[in-house]
């Protein structure tokens, strides 16, 4: 596969080197004579110094003939853009964009540059998972199919403890797709008994999290 | 009409002051609240004094374009000194807030001709200096 990654900083350096080591070919483009430089000790011919925003220096490259170009500048603007003409102009199948400021991810979207990747983002979800609020975990989140799957740990006294699947009332959009008990998983049927501390998996629309989780959460754990 | 314009540096202000003499609504968007001078210098009256709005704020923040008007500007006008920032806030003010004209400068020649082609109102001054060096070479 040949690559082309735009931005030496700490991530595109060690992405760069990483493909290499797995045995892609790799471009790396870098902006700033210095760091250039400095990257190019030991990258040699795999780093080229110039802007990456200017059709020329990604013809340089090759971008005509790259399999997938990443955006991992530290300036959002710079990656979305260097993005659009990959895939818009050069048509280049697959990009991945490096999101600085969560703010901006919302402009990636609307320029269609997917998937972006935000940082804080990626650590907001993982204290998420590590931390669960109420015992809700993401497992999953399709936005471009409206989709989420999440887990949810049954508290005793919840609502949903000891009720018939088939009674738990759920809003539209949301379904208990399998139920973890004892270490081993049963996809439920609407006789299916739901336990405390039995653990939930539901796929469901986004933004329906605040309506699900009153049902799983016993009333004395809300904080 | 309201012209919205954001980057207030030599080319933003001077078009901003023409647009209000000329009669319309305007409003300014610069992250740097000292462009404000460029607005009021060797006028005899302040920009708000003239009926000018100017706000400061980042031209992606899409508050701080909400709060400079963008919902109801009928011109948008990206002239910050960043062809990258120009080009990606012109595409929010087309697909985003449909604002019916978007004018964008953009320094480069080459993607100021492609992302004419997809439908920009990009203006060059650096294809516009080519030209008339050109031409004066030729003269």
């Amino acid at each position: 596969m040949y690559v082309i990654v735009v931005g030496a900083g700490k991530v595109g350096w060690n992405l760069a080197r990483e493909l290499i080591e797995k045995g892609n070919e790799v471009t790396l483009i870098e902006s700033d004579r210095r760091r250039y430089l400095v990257v190019a000790e030991e990258l040699e011919h795999c780093i080229q110094y110039g802007d990456a925003t200017e059709l020329w220096v990604l013809e340089r490259a090759g971008i005509a003939r790259a399999d997938l170009v990443i955006a991992v500048t530290g300036d959002d603007e710079d990656n979305i853009l260097i993005c659009q003409v990959a895939k818009e102009k050069y048509l280049c199948e697959r990009i991945i964009a490096r999101v600085n400021n969560p703010r901006n991810l919302q402009h990636f979207r609307l320029l269609g540059i997917e998937p972006a990747v935000s940082a804080t983002d990626l650590i907001l979800r993982l204290i998420e998972h590590e931390v669960p609020k109420y015992g809700l975990v993401h497992l999953l989140n399709l936005p471009g199919e409206q989709l989420e799957i999440i887990e949810m740990e049954v508290a005793p006294g919840a609502p949903a403890a000891g009720r018939r699947l088939a009674d738990i009332e759920l809003p539209d959009g949301s379904l208990i797709i399998s139920v973890l008990r004892g270490g081993s998983g049963f996809v439920p049927k609407s006789d299916s008994v739901v336990e405390a501390g039995d653990e939930v998996l539901l796929v469901l629309d986004p933004g329906l999290e605040p309506e699900i989780t009153p049902l799983f959460i016993g009333s004395g754990t809300l904080a | 009409m309201l012209v919205l314009i954001v980057g207030a540096g030599r080319v933003g202000s001077a078009v901003a002051r023409t647009a209000l003499a000329a009669g319309h609504e305007v409003s300014v968007l610069d992250e740097d609240p000292l462009s404000h001078e460029r607005l009021d210098k060797d006028q005899s009256e302040t920009w708000e004094d003239a009926g000018g709005r100017f706000t400061v704020g980042t031209a992606l923040e899409i508050d701080a374009l909400v709060e400079a008007g963008i919902e109801d500007a009928d011109v948008f006008i990206a002239s910050t000194d960043g062809d990258n920032t120009n080009l990606v806030i012109a595409q929010i003010a087309q697909r985003r807030f449909s604002v019916a004209k978007v004018v964008v400068r953009v320094m480069d020649p080459r993607r100021a001709a492609w992302y004419a082609e997809q439908g920009l109102e990009t203006i060059c001054p650096t294809q516009k200096a080519i030209e008339m060096f050109e031409q004066a070479v030729q003269a």
